[in-house]
């Protein structure tokens, strides 16, 4: 049963205050393993405050995000130990725990293994879509290239790497239909088109989790439907686990495993897509309270 | 049922509007010329015998700015604007297989015309005509073409604007002359020492610059130049302050040094002595030093670290969101950049055979930087060609002699330099906003290698 396995990320008491402003409030969730997670709410719930956190771009003030590489859920002792170390991460017996509050965005990356999507799409524009994809297997090309010299005196190492790093490139263009165009600039496609190629390029890097920032944002009925087999396929094929912002209800609710909303930059539910859907806390925050509820919060409030 | 009557009567009145909105457009540049031209043309402050300070005003001066503002205008837009040029006109003059065995063929054609300079300059002009245009021309532009190769890597490839390049070079240039006159180490063995040593230097510059973008890294950027410069200016003891440094051995063939003696190259050789054979010496060692700059600058852009680059030009936030680590990309580029402007400055250094801070002013930064945009961003002939352009340009002003005996014995052409200069960039930058040479070549492809226009290529934010 997967529910047995230990969560990939853990979120604690995550708190992010810009100036006066409190974007993220004491907010705690998980991220099951290999499962697909939404995070929805309301325009200005931080959901993807929340994503700059997790991603290291942004510093949270406040709280610990653990990704645990292993599938046996780290013991306290475990995460004291790290936590008073200094250190960023630390091996054990079943793999890396990575304490991502600490890290850099790029070492998010490249070592823990997140890769994102950006809700206003971040294409190299002026590169072709090939290039997009080969630029994504940055880390793995730079050591086939030892660090460059090898790779300018022409080395064979760099060639046969360079090789698979095409290959990969093309598994990919072919899983998001964009083979015809390889070779045009990722800035000519159309939208649907640069979505799926953020998509794939993040794919590239081989995360262990994915961070998709409103992928159905701008994408038509069809290409909404297709996004949906393809995020299935994603969690089904490759050992990655999802975590999407997404205000298409009809994706979130038809491909996540489990649903955290938020409002004002705090949880106000937590729990499988048909537990949420009929919460009315979530119903109110995206519907408004009926007129009863105002009523009696007036009430309360009069006495 | 005569329609046409009506139709010159509209066609004439069309006419008329056009003709009167040229002549309100032309109106309005007068006055701007007029405003321009009073501050700066009208009134000039003159000393006098009393050393006195008396106003002398020009209006004359200001008439002809106004008239030819009038003038010009009306007629750019009578008799260009009215009647629309179609596009490529001129590309249909050339048969197409032409020009496409033109644009396929045009870096083999440079080298070609590189390699055989010297010989065709020795051809035309004899061996004494021919150390003027090997030198002052050939030598020169080729320092230029590798400066410009070299900054290209900063700000075409990584989009990185650094407008104190010219600290690298003179790192390079006085290192390389103090490494010769302290310890009395050839040519050759400065040569990459300097590269080293500025590298080193963009690598300590790139630290602090780091997070800076855009505006705030040209300025900081532009500072570090003048900080070189001025500490070239006052470590009297080391650098000889303004006086420079002076006798740094020139380059030698194997051993074999250019000049009279027993044991010169003329003397090894057993041809008669010229000085030159030097010129066209020194000419070779700067097109193999630029070749190098090229042949690697071409095969980074190949490889993980020169996509990263073009990566981080396009989109920081996106590369680090693939696990790139941009300090680190950064650094690289800044490191190469200034290696390649060391290698040029100890070989200026050792050609002039005398350096001072007065070859190292924010002047050269310019003209590199100058060089690099007109020439298209991250475009490794657009460069060249726009290096041949000014640099070429510039010094054919000096032989300009009948310019004199147009404009009278005191006139000087090389004082209008700065004036062509910013004349170009000017043209080019309506005609040609983003260089000669705009489009991007990709670095790897699938089926076919297809131009990247130039609207889609970004030009980096620091």
């Amino acid at each position: 049963m997967r529910a047995a396995l230990a969560p990939l990320l853990t979120v604690e008491h995550l708190t992010m205050r810009f100036g006066g402003l409190i974007a993220i409030d004491d907010l705690s969730f998980s991220a099951a393993r290999g499962q697909i997670t939404a995070i929805i709410g309301p325009n200005g719930a931080g959901k993807t405050t929340v994503f700059n956190c997790i991603t290291g771009f942004y510093k949270p003030s406040g709280g610990r995000v653990l990704l645990n590489f292993s599938d046996a859920p780290p013991t306290a002792d475990q995460i004291d130990t790290l936590t008073a170390s200094g250190a960023r991460y630390a091996a054990s017996a079943g793999g890396e725990l990575f304490l991502l509050e600490r890290m850099p965005d790029y070492e998010i990356a490249a070592r823990a293994k997140v890769a994102r999507t950006f809700q206003n799409i971040r294409l190299f524009a002026g590169m072709t879509v090939l290039e997009n994809l080969i630029v994504a297997q940055h880390n793995r090309l730079m050591a086939a290239s030892g660090w460059t010299l090898l790779g300018l005196l022409g080395a064979p190492q760099y060639r046969e790497a360079e090789g698979r790093a095409l290959d990969k490139a093309k598994y990919w263009l072919d899983k998001v239909g964009l083979t015809q165009r390889a070779d045009d600039p990722a800035g000519d496609l159309p939208y649907g088109a640069q979505r799926r190629l953020e998509i794939a390029r993040a794919m590239c890097t081989e995360p262990t989790l994915l961070c998709l920032d409103e992928p159905a944002a701008g994408l038509n009925p069809r290409e909404s439907a297709d996004l949906k087999s393809f995020l299935k396929s994603l969690q089904a094929e490759h050992a990655t686990s999802l975590l999407l912002i997404e205000h298409d209800m009809s994706v979130v609710m038809e491909i996540s495993d489990h649903v955290v909303v938020l409002e004002y930059g705090q949880k106000i539910s937590d729990g499988p897509p048909d537990h949420v859907r009929n919460d009315p806390k979530v119903i109110a925050a995206y519907l408004g309270v009926e007129d009863e509820e105002v009523e009696e919060a007036e009430a309360e409030i009069s006495q | 049922m005569t329609p046409m009557p009506g139709k010159v009567a509209d066609a004439s009145h069309a006419t008329l509007r056009s003709l009167q909105r040229a002549l309100i457009d032309a109106l309005g540049a007068a006055l701007l010329a007029l405003g321009l031209a009073i501050p700066i043309l009208a009134l000039r402050t003159e000393q006098n015998i009393s050393n006195e300070l008396i106003l002398q005003p020009r209006w004359n001066f200001v008439v002809i700015a106004v008239a030819a503002a009038f003038a010009g205008r009306l007629a750019y837009l009578l008799f260009a604007a009215l009647r629309p040029v179609p596009r490529r006109r001129f590309k249909s003059l050339m048969p197409s297989g032409l020009s496409n065995f033109l644009a396929r063929s045009i870096a083999g054609i440079g080298l070609g015309i590189l390699v055989l300079y010297p010989l065709i300059a020795l051809a035309l002009t004899g061996k004494a005509g021919a150390i003027k245009w090997i030198d002052n021309f050939g030598i020169q532009i080729m320092i230029y073409i590798m400066l410009g190769w070299g900054l290209n890597i900063v700000v075409g490839l990584a989009g990185l604007l650094d407008l104190g390049y010219v600290a690298f070079y003179a790192v390079g240039a006085y290192s390389s002359a103090l490494l010769a006159q302290t310890f009395g180490l050839s040519f050759w063995i400065c040569l990459p020492l300097a590269g080293i040593l500025a590298a080193f230097w963009g690598v300590l510059l790139g630290f602090p610059v780091l997070r800076l973008r855009g505006d705030y890294l040209a300025i900081v950027t532009l500072a570090f130049g003048e900080i070189i410069r001025l500490i070239l200016i006052n470590w009297v003891p080391v650098t000889g302050g303004y006086a420079g440094i002076s006798g740094i051995p020139r380059p030698t063939l194997l051993g074999l040094p250019f000049n009279a003696s027993d044991e010169g190259f003329a003397a090894f050789f057993q041809i008669e002595f010229s000085p030159v054979h030097r010129a066209i010496f020194l000419f070779y060692v700067i097109l193999a030093l630029a070749l190098l700059t090229n042949w690697v600058t071409l095969r980074l852009r190949r490889l993980p670290i020169g996509r990263a680059w073009e990566a981080l030009r396009e989109d920081e936030i996106a590369c680090r969101s693939l696990g790139i680590n941009t300090t680190n990309t950064k650094l690289t580029a800044f490191a190469i950049g200034a290696g390649f402007g060391g290698f040029a400055g100890a070989f200026f250094a050792a050609r002039q055979g005398f350096i001072s801070p007065e070859s190292f002013t924010f002047m050269e930064s310019a003209i590199v930087l100058a060089i690099v945009v007109l020439g298209g961003m991250g475009s490794q002939i657009g460069v060249a060609i726009a290096a041949v352009a000014m640099i070429g340009g510039t010094e054919i002003l000096r032989e300009l002699d009948w310019l004199r005996r147009l404009f009278g014995p005191d006139f000087e052409p090389t004082q209008y330099r700065m004036l062509l200069f910013g004349l170009a960039m000017v043209l080019v930058m309506i005609w040609k906003p983003r260089g000669l040479i705009s489009f991007r070549m990709p670095s790897i492809f699938l089926n076919e290698r297809r131009r990247v226009r130039a609207e889609l290529v970004q030009e980096g934010h620091g």
